[in-house]
């Protein structure tokens, strides 16, 4: 476990130590461009799965805490001009505070009712926005950047770090909750929730929490959204596929281990970019379709479970 | 003038043939850009391309641009504001485009203009409107005929106020066009010392539209300025014609869009008649100019094998005209370089199959050239009737204005 | 601005509109309500059902009525295909299909959606017919005929439905196996034939309701995703698997939208509407009329 766990953290710090030279030393900026979007669908994916993999919530709102959190940035950087930052902490709150309230919803639904009201919820805050004209309202707004702080040189690059800096918390949680009580006790509530409760497992405090930590990442994800296109309107900040690619990505990858999420959201994320720049028309939601029907027949438990099964097929044959 | 013109072309055609047939594999020159083919905007931006894309092959076949062939490189924004950036990226960083166009529609072009301005890029716009206000980007020139951002809602209010009109309601669509028309319509209103009776905001995803214009019509406006999107303008006509919207509104229409599409016009039919409502093209005689004729003939075979808009005369021709523009730009100065493309573009006045464009210091068209025009004697279920003159009257502007309004709309619609 | 004439008339437009809401909600109701099949592609098919009316009506002049019914066979054996491989894949596995049936469905969704847009482009399509663009005159009121035939339509299902659920052998093994499958086993009934019968009855009344959907309104290739929150959101208001409930839910739904939309913020409809669902679900989770308790 502990040699594990040494494992993660070098790799993590591999990890953002690349992003960080990536940034030094290429000068092309598509890259980073690209691989923004991909980060940001890996935190979402992440996010996701700490409620709907381990708890067995399936939220269908990602995109209420997206935009939720890409309205929280640019609410605060018109009034204030606070630094990124600060718009990602306050972001970050702001989802804490509605995951809160999602978790207090599954006190009175479970299951296919949970799903239902997240969708509800999700059309209430994009209305409620919509008709907010101090944050542009339907009619959208424009945001200026301002400058960039070193040692970026460019302000995309400044995003990509962010956001990779992101990705290494949100799934150094994952896996923490994975590892810890807290995921075996949602583990425990997501196979029978009576019986957990029955058993002592404080089922409430459990869902809260991965409530109030998926939503807090969900939000805090979107927050650099809005200086990454320098403009912000609900349709596009709210926009369903946000919501089937976080579970999309998350089932593809698989939802019983952590590095699950992070899989599916690489794959399809890089498949999605690469799709834009080439084939480029109707046939790229074709191929979201028949990816998502093939994975979800063909690897029940996703690209993890297959893994999985390779492996203890070696196993066997080993042994 | 114009023979030395035409001259000077033959000249020059000929001797990019020789060159081009000498140096043979020069590299084409490249134009980028993003545009929906899927979501919401797939509708025009497919018709926009294809317009696009004639040019294209005109161009070729007249030996290309500089002694090069010009070739595309489009991908798909799905009609979103998060796509645009990444591709514009990969357009400007990996295929090395050498001419920018931007996205049809202003959502997906309002995420670039920084990024262009702070490359140095030029960018041919594509129907968006007033993107440039807060970023000022000097070399962005907005082919749409939008012209100063209240021109539209006066020539229509101008319209109803001539016709005695002195109440107004609004309906808008609560989406970012249609939400812009309404905010400069209102001041339009105030100017013009007129009363707003009604005023709502209609989300996009209503279905019914008989309750909110009955409680609109109980408002009883003289004029109902309506600004609306391809699925709620149907919706609404509809409602009008089965409801009613009472005998003194005088005029109605104004900023709905999809009554330019050729599949909408042609089920909405004998609907339409009476309504007078924004275009940027239409087959009158005043319309037609240099070429335009020949355009829409080559447009509208391929228009029916690719199932885009058979009329196309909303964004298709425009998307020809700012390749006619880049053509003419790049041909007076002789290379590629974007300061002294857009110094061209900003100082003369460029004559295309849309009339003659002359921009302001904002990029946008000096004079509006959206029209105003009446729907007359429309039939049901019957798209090629949309071709011959007469059918949308012009009324405004005055230079290209084809009939009176007839007034009140009740008496229009029979 | 308000007044009692306008309410009246918001009212009486809304229980039209509420009828139709429920006229393209019943199949799900069936499917999602009675069988518990997350079937997200619910709307997909319903704007499938919409296009192959316009084929009809566009190319041989049918009226989109008959049209509708016309191609509920065909609809009823896709049913039978479409449960058949979902049961194939996920409940005959294991019990839990949950989050992969809805992404299943997700992705059947995104084909359809696909498959359509190459067929017929993305523009928007609409029909022709007699009561369509007219209306009935009562008084000052003025009632659209496309919504009476809405009303008529959805008044005809939930009867028959409900009828069909209560009254026939068929209809109460479906109910039974709702209830209790492995006591359906247990009396020597298939579950598993009796599903696919009701999930081909749930997807051949999308035949009429995809007739409705196009002659209410003119229908896109992406419209199923509008359609996703407004008919989940009937059935599971309504009480999982109750035709009448399915009725009364949308109903409420229409006028609630309706009044909104004429008297009030026309721009805050969409989220009076979800607030009640929001209600309705924290005060009673089985739905106003539902089955579990």
């Amino acid at each position: 476990m502990k040699r594990n766990g040494m494992y993660f953290w070098g790799g993590a710090a591999l990890f953002l130590a690349g992003a960080l030279l990536m940034t030094q030393v290429i000068g092309n900026q598509y890259p980073f461009f690209a691989c923004y979007v991909i980060l940001q669908f890996i935190v979402l994916a992440v996010a996701w799965s700490i409620l709907g993999g381990y708890a067995g919530y399936v939220n269908f709102g990602t995109s209420a805490f997206f935009g939720v959190g890409v309205y929280t940035a640019v609410f605060l950087f018109k009034a204030t001009g606070v630094p990124l930052a600060v718009q990602i902490a306050a972001a970050a709150a702001v989802g804490a505070l509605m995951g809160f309230a999602l978790g207090l919803l599954t006190l009175r639904m479970q299951g296919i009712f949970f799903s239902i009201a997240t969708i509800a919820a999700t059309i209430i805050i994009e209305t409620a926005i919509t008709n907010w004209r101090y944050v542009g309202g339907a009619s959208g707004i424009q945001l200026q950047r301002p400058a960039v702080m070193a040692p970026f040189d460019n302000y995309v690059e400044m995003l990509f770090f962010v956001q990779a800096v992101m990705v290494v918390l949100a799934v150094a949680i994952s896996r923490y909750i994975q590892n810890s009580w807290i995921g075996r006790g949602l583990q425990a509530l997501k196979d029978d929730e009576l019986a957990a409760e029955c058993t002592g497992v404080p089922t409430l405090r459990l869902k809260l929490t991965a409530c109030v930590i998926s939503g807090a990442l969900m939000c805090a994800a979107g927050a650099p959204a809005a200086m990454y296109l320098q403009y912000a309107d609900p349709a596009s900040a709210f926009n369903l596929n946000y919501s089937v690619s976080a579970l999309a990505m998350s089932l593809i990858g698989g939802t019983a281990h952590w590095a699950g999420p992070v899989i599916g959201a690489i794959l399809l994320g890089v498949t999605q970019q690469l799709l834009t720049v080439t084939i480029s028309s109707e046939v790229n939601v074709l191929v979201l379709g028949v990816m998502l029907v093939l994975f979800v027949v063909a690897a029940p438990e996703g690209i993890v479970g297959l893994i999985r099964k390779v492996r203890s097929k070696r196993n066997e044959g080993e042994g | 003038m114009k023979r030395r013109t035409l001259l000077g072309g033959t000249i020059a055609v000929a001797v990019l043939g020789l060159t081009t047939a000498a140096i043979g594999q020069q590299a084409p020159i490249k134009i980028g850009m993003s545009m929906a083919q899927t979501g919401g905007l797939a509708g025009g931006g497919k018709a926009s391309l294809l317009g696009i894309e004639v040019w294209r092959d005109d161009v070729n076949a007249r030996g290309g641009l500089l002694g090069r062939k010009v070739e595309l490189v489009v991908y798909d924004d799905k009609s979103s504001a998060s796509e645009t950036p990444a591709i514009y990226s990969k357009l400007l960083d990996v295929d090395k485009v050498d001419i920018l166009f931007a996205p049809y529609a202003t959502v997906p072009t309002a995420p670039l203009m920084p990024l262009v301005k702070q490359r140095g890029m030029l960018l041919m716009g594509n129907f968006s409107f007033q993107v440039n206000s807060k970023v000022g980007h000097d070399m962005w020139f907005n082919n749409a005929p939008w012209g100063p951002a209240d021109s539209w809602a006066s020539s229509f209010l101008d319209l109803g106020q001539k016709a005695g009109g002195k109440t107004i309601a609004l309906l808008a669509a609560d989406q970012e066009f249609a939400q812009n028309l309404a905010k400069t319509a209102r001041e339009v209103a105030t100017k013009l010392g007129m009363q707003v009776v009604f005023d709502q905001a209609y989300p996009p995803s209503t279905v019914e539209f008989s309750g909110i214009l009955r409680a609109l019509k109980a408002a009883k406006p003289d004029i109902v300025y309506v600004a609306s999107y391809p699925p709620d303008s149907a919706g609404i006509l509809r409602a009008v014609n089965e409801i009613g919207i009472g005998d003194n509104v005088k005029l109605f229409g104004g900023g709905m869009v999809g009554l330019q599409f050729g599949t909408v016009m042609e089920n909405l039919g004998s609907l339409l008649n009476g309504v007078v409502n924004y275009n940027t093209w239409l087959p009158e005689p005043q319309m037609y100019n240099d070429g335009t004729k020949a355009f829409f003939e080559a447009y509208t075979k391929r228009a029916v094998e690719a199932k885009v808009d058979p009329l196309g005369y909303y964004l298709a021709p425009y998307g020809y005209a700012n390749g006619q523009m880049i053509e003419q730009a790049i041909k007076a100065v002789g290379s590629l370089d974007q300061k002294a493309l857009a110094k061209y573009l900003r100082e003369k006045t460029h004559k295309t199959i849309v009339g003659s464009i002359t921009f302001a210091a904002d990029g946008e068209w000096k004079e509006t050239g959206v029209v105003q025009a009446q729907f007359r004697g429309i039939k049901d279920k019957n798209i090629e009737q949309f071709r011959s003159p007469g059918k949308q009257v012009i009324l405004f502007p005055a230079k290209m204005k084809s009939g009176d309004l007839i007034t009140p709309f009740e008496a229009a619609r029979k | 601005m308000f007044s009692f004439e306008l309410l009246l008339d918001a009212v009486v437009i809304g229980v039209l509109l509420g009828c139709f809401y429920a006229a393209v909600s019943l199949g799900l109701s069936i499917s999602f309500g009675l069988l518990d099949v997350p079937h997200v592609a619910h709307p997909a098919f319903l704007v499938l059902a919409s296009y192959a009316v316009y084929f009809l009506n566009e190319h041989y002049g049918v009226d989109p009525l008959l049209a509708g019914l016309l191609i509920t066979p065909l609809f009823f054996l896709f049913g039978l295909f479409a449960y058949r491989l979902y049961y194939e894949t996920f409940e005959r596995r294991g019990s839990d299909a949950g989050v992969r049936g809805i992404a299943f469905f997700f992705g059947i969704a995104f084909i359809i959606e696909v498959l359509i847009i190459m067929q017929f482009g993305v523009d928007q399509r609409s029909v022709t017919a007699d009561y369509v663009g007219k209306a009935w005159r009562i008084g000052e009121m003025r009632i659209p005929f496309r919504l009476v035939v809405a009303f008529v339509v959805a008044a005809a299902l939930t009867i028959l439905l409900t009828l069909y659920l209560s009254r026939t052998f068929m209809g109460r093994a479906i109910r039974a196996v709702a209830q209790d499958q492995e006591a359906l086993r247990l009396m020597g009934a298939n579950p598993i034939r009796i599903k696919q019968w009701a999930f081909g009855i749930a997807t051949a009344v999308l035949g009429i309701a995809g007739a409705l959907l196009i002659i209410v309104a003119p229908v896109e290739p992406t419209l199923d995703r509008t359609y996703i929150g407004r008919t989940f959101c009937v059935v599971v208001m309504a009480g999982l698997g109750s035709m009448s409930g399915t009725l009364v839910a949308a109903i409420i739904l229409g006028v609630a939208e309706t009044v909104v939309l004429t008297l009030f913020g026309a721009s805050w409809a969409p989220a009076i509407s979800f607030a009640m669902l929001l209600g309705v679900l924290a005060v009673r989770p089985q739905g106003l009329f539902g089955r579990r308790s």
